[in-house]
């Protein structure tokens, strides 16, 4: 025999293999798909990132001011480590858009009087710039044009200031600096109801009474400079401007969102490609050592022949590779492709002019050695017990398991089994290590699913609460200005408003030593009914008379517990510093915030009683009147509805996430597809002799079929209780790896999720099972009488 | 012995159809069997002596001819039904006795009698083959003389209307081969089972009532021993 022979062999045994080839190789394709598809969906998304901030030349540093006068940028300028300097006046306006009766309103950003601002420049998707001089004339982004379908040409009012201007959209564009956005105060996007407009710098300053100063700066820094010299020197120069605090790309709302979103997609892909590879490798193992035992004899002779160990060893190692290589390349197309299609949808949602499609070649190649190293090691032992075997040794076959009546069975000694169930339990117990091997492959199969489900659960866990019991008002609405409490009872009396709570949302900065977060500091009074906050529980917690409530993930970040006593700059106002004790901590699933009684708020700031947000409910049928009215009063700068947010929530957010998740549950039904057809195919292997001694006997068909598929029930009976087990604890791994500011997604796991993941893995077990059923139709009966074992 | 024959076969043919080739393992087989009886089947190795057993015992159906166990026609029979003969009806003894590995002595006789009509025990069987002292030992556990004779006592303790044994004592030595015989012989004896007994060996042929010789998948010869000898007496 030559070389050659020993590969002919290889191929005709892949052969008649195949099911079991495929059936593996597309568990290692698994693996590899999720691996490829998170990465490249990951690294794509980075690299569109990092192309579409340095092509628009994203800000390293942002700070806002009450106004400084345009000379006050050459000392800007002069700070050393800045290079672009982009000066801007920004505002707030409430927008009139033909068609749509409910109170909008925008964030306002000057632009240059020609060209593209120096910083944060814009992506223009339709249309151009205001032209030099043509101050009526705007950019709005895509988010809010796409929602209300506007184009270039189309027109809208804006009441800035208390004024009234017509303006005509010129332009639909996206910026670096509003990748997400979140109306103030609101805690999910609503692109209906808010969006961004760029004006000429003439017409907003005019507007604003900004006219020869500025009170917003974007800046460039030097790639070598410490941001926190520069974040310094601009703190010291614009404090006397009323300077808010300068702040880096980590401070920036839209820049942290996307970061946590990149964040969950790398903790998605190490965690989902660890399980498949791991039940990839333990199927290798299994099905070459079966293979193997059933070659002894071969091995034998070919070793009497003269071939070394190392042979025999390289030509079972290559039939682990070709299987390894098979499930590599499908893995591979589909990692690609579903990465790609994947980027597709979340640059979509983000925005992006244009997706990257990146995928370091140096990673593909590490994934292959990584696959191919995992595989062999897969089959190692098995191929290492082939090398080794003595050729007198592998005349003998493999001895037959040693039987025993089990422990089990001498427990159960009163139940009489009937030997098929004997048959069952020994043979289960004479292999205890593939038992538990098989097991726990049917159990990662139920994990994969369920880990790929929970998030549903918790998903709509979190929004439920959020919406259902934390935030029960039907719309909030926010004022231009603070307002006195008394206002509440002008809203009372408007038609089709039902209750009316108000409170006072001020933009701060937190401080405890070196540590700070820019957020808001909410008042609400004590005896809140629609919004208030709750604990772990969901249960309210009672507002302390003075001091703070937190959100826990900000109590983390800022490293203060009950008792601490935190500093607060207000960053409106008379920009007042505060020094207030933490007096609890809260648990909202979304967003993160720091709470107060107003009444307190109100005396810190040494202010009447006022508010600049009302939380009313309303009546369902007059909702539209009302809208109206309060797009007319003067006092209202924009609304958010609840029902809108909800369904903006899943539209979006959801939708993406959840893309995410039926794609892992999918690759969970091959897993345990594959792991449960190669069980019951190396079952059948074994005891196809013993089968069909059965059936000669005079078993019936379905007598035969229940001792192999009594084994497979026990093992699912195994198998998926541990599954949940493991996917509780993944469960856990995962939700903590993915806290972030804008949500915190609860652990729930359902019953109806603990039940996909059972029937995912029944429905691979069933239909394994009917294979096997049907193949034992075909046993050659007359075949197994004329062999020995 | 009654008159009546309890296998019946006509111009019984077995064809293998291998692509190119084609196997005539039977070429036109007229027989009949008897109640009672013992009957060796001698012919050379690759003559049809286990394609004819096959289809007596319903593993297998014969491409012409016909086949009857009684009133009942075992040719074009449904493989349901020809399960149901199996076990109801026969009993088989294998030459690598076909045990099941993880099951005892014991439990592979209740394998069968468990789903059988009119059993003995499986004790009583097995002490019907001398194995008293090893019902409670693994096939693993057992030489290859006694493996034989639990397949026996398995055989024989549904209390089958026929025993079909291919090649009993193939595998074994001859004194092992003599007390596995002698089991055959004793249980035919006792219980009165039709039993078929095909090997190619020629000293066996002594024990039998009858003796077929079969060469080429036909019968080439036949005849009636005045009287059976004792197993214990033969040799090879
Ligand atoms: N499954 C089969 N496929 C093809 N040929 C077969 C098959 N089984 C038996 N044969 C052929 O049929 C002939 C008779 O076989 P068999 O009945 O097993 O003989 P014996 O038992 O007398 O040794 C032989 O030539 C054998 O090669
Ligand atoms: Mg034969």
């Amino acid at each position: 025999m030559s070389g050659h022979t020993l590969r002919t062999k290889l191929y005709r045994e892949l052969w008649h293999l195949k099911g079991q080839v495929i059936a593996i190789a597309l568990v290692i394709g698994g693996g590899v798909a999720v691996c490829l598809m998170s990465l490249v969906n990951y690294s794509s998304l980075t690299a569109t990132r990092a192309d579409y901030y340095a092509e628009h030349r994203f800000a390293d540093v942002f700070v806002s001011l009450k106004r400084a006068p345009n000379h006050v940028l050459q000392q800007v300028a002069r700070i050393p480590g800045i290079y672009n300097v982009g000066a801007r006046v920004e505002g707030a306006a409430k927008l009139d858009i033909a068609g749509f009766d409910e109170p909008v309103s925008a964030r306002l950003i000057s632009l240059p009087e020609t060209g593209m601002p120096e910083v944060n420049r814009l992506y223009l998707r339709l249309g151009r710039l205001p032209e030099a001089g043509r101050n009526n004339e705007v950019v709005v982004i895509g988010s809010f044009a796409d929602a209300h379908g506007l184009v270039p040409g189309d027109t809208l009012s804006a009441i800035i200031n208390g004024r009234r201007q017509q303006m005509t959209v010129v332009g639909v564009a996206e910026s670096p600096e509003f990748v997400y956005i979140i109306p103030p105060g609101a805690m999910l996007p609503d692109y209906e109801r808010y969006g961004v407009l760029w004006l000429p710098r003439k017409s907003l300053a005019a507007a604003m009474d900004m006219s020869g100063a500025f009170n917003s700066l974007v800046l460039q820094t030097e790639m070598d400079t410490p941001i926190a010299g520069v974040i310094d020197h601009l703190d010291r120069l614009l404090a006397r401007y009323g300077g808010t605090g300068a702040f880096d790309r980590s401070e920036q709302f839209s820049h942290r969102f996307l970061n946590d979103e990149l964040n969950q997609l790398k903790t998605m892909a190490t965690v989902f490609p660890l399980i498949f590879m791991a039940v990839a490798m333990f199927l290798l193992n299994v099905v070459i050592s079966r293979l193997i035992s059933t070659q002894r004899d071969i091995v034998a002779v070919l070793k009497a022949f003269g071939y070394s160990n190392r042979q025999v060893g390289w030509h079972y190692s290559q039939m682990v590779l070709v299987i390894a290589s098979v499930g590599l390349l499908l893995g591979t197309v589909a990692g690609l492709w579903l990465g790609r299609e994947l980027g597709q949808l979340y640059m979509e949602f983000y925005r992006f002019p244009s997706l990257l499609f990146s995928i370091n070649p140096w990673w593909l190649v590490f994934l292959a050695a990584i696959t191919l190293l995992v595989a062999w090691i897969g089959g190692w032992r098995a191929i290492r017990a082939a090398a080794a075997l003595p050729p007198a040794e592998a005349m003998r076959p493999d001895g037959p398991g040693r039987f025993r009546k089990g422990a089990f069975e001498r427990a159960l000694g009163g139940l009489r089994f009937s030997q098929p169930s004997r048959m069952i339990l020994r043979q289960l117990a004479s292999r205890p290590t593939r038992t538990l091997l098989s097991a726990t492959g049917v159990a990662m199969a139920a994990a994969i699913v369920m880990v790929g489900n929970f998030q549903f659960d918790s998903v709509g866990l979190m929004v439920h609460t959020q919406f259902a019991r934390v935030q029960q008002q039907d719309i909030s609405v926010s004022f231009v200005e603070p307002v006195n409490e008394a206002a509440l009872y002008g809203l009372a009396r408007q038609p089709g408003v039902l209750y009316a709570e108000g409170r006072r949302l001020v933009s701060a900065r937190l401080i405890n030593g070196h540590r700070e977060w820019r957020t808001v500091l909410t008042g609400i009074p004590g005896d809140a009914k629609v919004q208030f906050v709750i604990d772990q529980n969901l249960n309210p917690v009672p507002l302390p008379p003075a001091g703070l409530l937190l959100t826990d993930f900000l109590a983390v970040e800022l490293g203060v517990k009950p008792g601490d006593i935190l500093t607060i700059e207000v960053l409106e106002g008379e920009r007042r510093k505060l020094e207030i004790p933490v007096a609890g901590i809260t648990n909202e699933f979304l967003g993160v915030g720091a709470y107060m009684m107003l009444s307190a708020l109100n005396r810190s700031l040494s202010d009447g009683p006022q508010i600049n947000q009302a939380l009313l409910n309303i009546e369902d049928e007059r909702a539209p009147g009302l809208y109206r009215q309060l797009r007319e009063m003067p006092g209202v700068l924009g609304i958010g509805i609840r029902q809108a947010m909800l369904d903006s929530f899943f539209d979006t957010l959801a939708r993406n996430f959840l893309t995410f998740t039926l794609v892992n549950s999918i690759l969970g039904g091959i897993i345990a597809f594959g792991v449960i057809y190669n069980t019951i195919r190396i079952s059948l292997a074994e005891k196809g002799r013993e089968l069909a001694s059965l059936r000669v006997l005079g078993y019936t068909h379905n007598e035969v079929s229940h001792i192999l598929l009594g084994e497979l029930a026990l093992l699912l009976i195994l198998g998926v209780p541990l599954g949940w087990a493991i996917g509780h604890g993944l469960g856990e791994l995962i939700v903590s790896a993915m806290q972030t500011e804008l949500y915190r997604v609860p652990l729930l796991i359902t019953y109806q999720t603990f039940g996909i993941s059972a029937a995912v893995v029944v429905l691979s077990a069933l239909g394994s099972g009917f294979i096997a059923w049907w193949r034992l139709r075909g046993l050659d009966l007359v075949a197994v009488l004329k062999t020995r074992e | 012995m009654v008159n009546q024959p309890v296998f019946q076969t006509r111009g019984l043919t077995k064809v293998y159809d291998q692509g190119e080739v084609q196997v005539h393992a039977l070429q036109g087989v007229d027989l009949d069997l008897y109640a009672g009886e013992l009957v060796v089947m001698l012919g050379a190795s690759g003559s049809g002596k286990s394609t004819l057993l096959n289809i007596l015992g319903g593993l297998d159906v014969p491409s012409t001819g016909t086949v009857s166990y009684r009133d009942e026609r075992l040719d074009g029979a449904r493989e349901k039904d020809l399960t149901r003969y199996r076990r109801d009806f026969v009993g088989f003894v294998f030459q690598f006795y076909n045990l099941i590995p993880s099951l005892t002595a014991r439990e592979n006789v209740a394998a069968v009698t468990e789903i059988s009509r009119h059993p003995m025990e499986p004790e009583q069987a097995l002490a019907l083959v001398g194995l008293e002292g090893r019902m409670d030992h693994f096939p693993a556990q057992l030489s290859g003389g006694e493996q034989q004779r639990v397949a026996i006592a398995r055989a024989i303790a549904k209390c089958p209307e026929v025993l079909l044994c291919d090649e009993p004592t193939g595998a074994l030595d001859s004194a092992t081969g003599i007390r596995v015989l002698e089991a055959l012989e004793k249980a035919n004896r006792e219980t009165g089972t039709t039993t078929v007994i095909i090997t190619h060996n020629a000293a066996i042929a002594n024990m039998a009532d009858r003796v077929i010789t079969l060469s080429d998948g036909r019968i080439s010869g036949e005849h009636r021993n005045g009287l059976r000898q004792d197993p214990r007496s033969l040799s090879w």
